[in-house]
């Protein structure tokens, strides 16, 4: 990719006003997965009070659920899903300090707005492009939830893991940018 | 005193079944057909985004690394969707035919490192672990043949597809409005660049399993009735000219082919159904 942004959870309220859509970005550091069915979870611990199995302050989640991995490699393709399906359970961990997620496709307004409000950016990853970009993975642990197989929530390490900024914290979203300059 | 007629069937064994799904899932899922290579490759020529353009080059970067590795091109390895034509003197031995297609999953799954991606019921929603029961549609075909398809299929694709029973006034113009829309709609969410298979006709499920029988077509190879390969062009034009580009984020190829299948219809109505299939069209085929 071309010349991209470096960052490294957790983030800063700085680091993320400091993006805007369209910035190509790479992330070396820790990364939280989780999909619908662990976050269904990780919201219904929340509405109780309880802990939750990693502190969400200034992290990252990345919306996938790997293939198993064969003997000898940390992790299986490792794309990833679509983001609407998260959106229902959204806020509540934006609320909770949540600064980052990576996915792919479009978000609702609802959860755009509170990325706003609670400064938090939402990136696209090479949508199935999962092969490749399970290089950028070098550790891979699951965390909680094993009951959920590939719905496991795993703490990845990652290098160089690239990325695109869909929406910004002032109001961009590159995927309806990109239709007005090509459409005819 | 009736003689019976002496008959000679063909005798398959469920075992080869099995072993041959099991190698189906497995390659339909590592090794991206040639024909949806060389339509990347032709769309990286038409793309003028410099974003779609390096999309374009990692999707093919990442088919590359699932052939010659042999690990799954995407993570969502989906539905195994079957199709079989299944010849009427062919007479399958020694096991089911459901099951034994079942088997194939399961081993292909486990084997291959695929991930397991069904649950077992709608609301209870536990995975089955095995990504069984596949989805099986069988045609009945003269001959003593079984021609086996397997086609993967993801849900971020699947999950835009869409149904609509319109009226004969509609015509055709309202058949390309409901398709350029549903492109339209899942935009960035099927993963772009799209096969847009088209079940046009039939009945409810009739155009919906067209549709999807549309996208195992070999892409390039356009419908034999020159009014609705026309039509598939024209809708081409037009999807791309939506600007979504790869994987959403604008651009010139939005769709890599459109395959439409049509079959007779009632004289109320004009049913169409979209089944978007995102850039990882998969399946593999072999006949037994
Ligand atoms: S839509 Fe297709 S390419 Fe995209 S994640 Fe799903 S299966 Fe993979």
């Amino acid at each position: 990719m071309t010349t991209s942004i470096k960052l490294t959870p957790p983030l800063s309220d700085k680091d993320i006003s400091d993006l805007r859509s369209g910035d190509r970005i790479t992330i070396s550091g820790v990364l939280y997965t989780a999909r619908d069915a662990a976050h269904k979870r990780l919201v219904e611990l929340l509405s109780k009070g309880e802990k939750l199995p990693f502190d969400l302050k200034g992290q990252i989640i990345y919306y996938v659920g790997p293939t198993p991995a064969k003997p000898g490699i940390v992790i299986g393709a490792a794309g990833p899903t679509t983001s609407y399906r998260m959106d229902p359970y959204t806020i509540p961990l934006l609320a909770g300090g949540l600064k980052g997620m990576i996915g792919k496709g479009h978000r609702s307004p609802e959860v755009k707005k509170a990325m706003e409000k609670y400064k938090a950016v939402y990136f696209a990853a090479v949508g199935g492009a999962g092969a490749l970009l399970a290089k950028h993975i070098t550790k891979s642990e699951i965390i909680a939830f094993e009951d959920l197989g590939p719905e496991a929530i795993r703490k990845i390490e990652v290098r160089n893991f690239p990325a695109i900024v869909v929406n910004d914290l002032y109001g961009n979203d590159l995927y309806e940018e990109g239709i007005k300059k090509y459409k005819r | 005193m009736n003689p019976s007629p002496i008959v000679m069937t063909r005798k398959l064994h469920a075992d080869v079944i099995t072993d041959e799904v099991a190698r189906l899932c497995m390659e339909a899922n590592f090794d991206l057909g040639e024909d949806v290579l060389r339509a990347l490759r032709e769309a990286l020529e038409k793309e003028e985004s410099s974003i779609g353009k390096e999309i374009l080059g990692l999707l093919m970067e990442n088919a590359e690394i699932a052939r010659t590795q042999r690990v799954p091109m995407c993570q969502d390895t989906g539905f195994a969707v079957v199709f079989l034509e299944l010849g009427q003197d062919l007479s399958i031995v020694g096991g089911d035919l459901t099951e034994a297609i079942n088997e194939g999953i399961r081993q292909g799954y486990r084997e291959g490192y695929l991930r397991k991606s069904i649950v077992g019921h709608p609301f209870a929603r536990v995975n089955t672990r095995d990504n069984t029961p596949a989805v099986i549609h069988t045609e009945i075909v003269p001959g003593d043949r079984l021609k086996i398809t397997v086609a993967p299929k993801g849900g971020g694709s699947e999950n835009m597809s869409t149904l609509a029973m319109l009226r004969p006034a509609d015509g055709k113009e309202g058949v390309k409005r409901f398709v350029v829309r549903s492109v339209q709609e899942a935009g960035a969410n099927a993963c772009p660049p799209l096969v847009v298979g088209v079940g046009l006709g039939g009945t409810f499920e009739k155009a919906a399993y067209l549709s999807k029988k549309a996208l195992i077509r070999r892409l390039g190879e356009g419908n034999t009735d020159p009014e609705l390969h026309h039509l598939e062009e024209e809708l081409l034009e037009e999807i791309n000219n939506l600007g979504i580009g790869p994987l959403g984020f604008g651009g010139r190829v939005t769709a890599l082919a459109v395959h439409i299948e049509s079959y007779p219809c009632h004289i109320t109505g004009l049913p169409v159904a979209v089944n978007l299939n995102c850039h990882a069209a998969r399946h593999k085929e072999v006949t037994l």
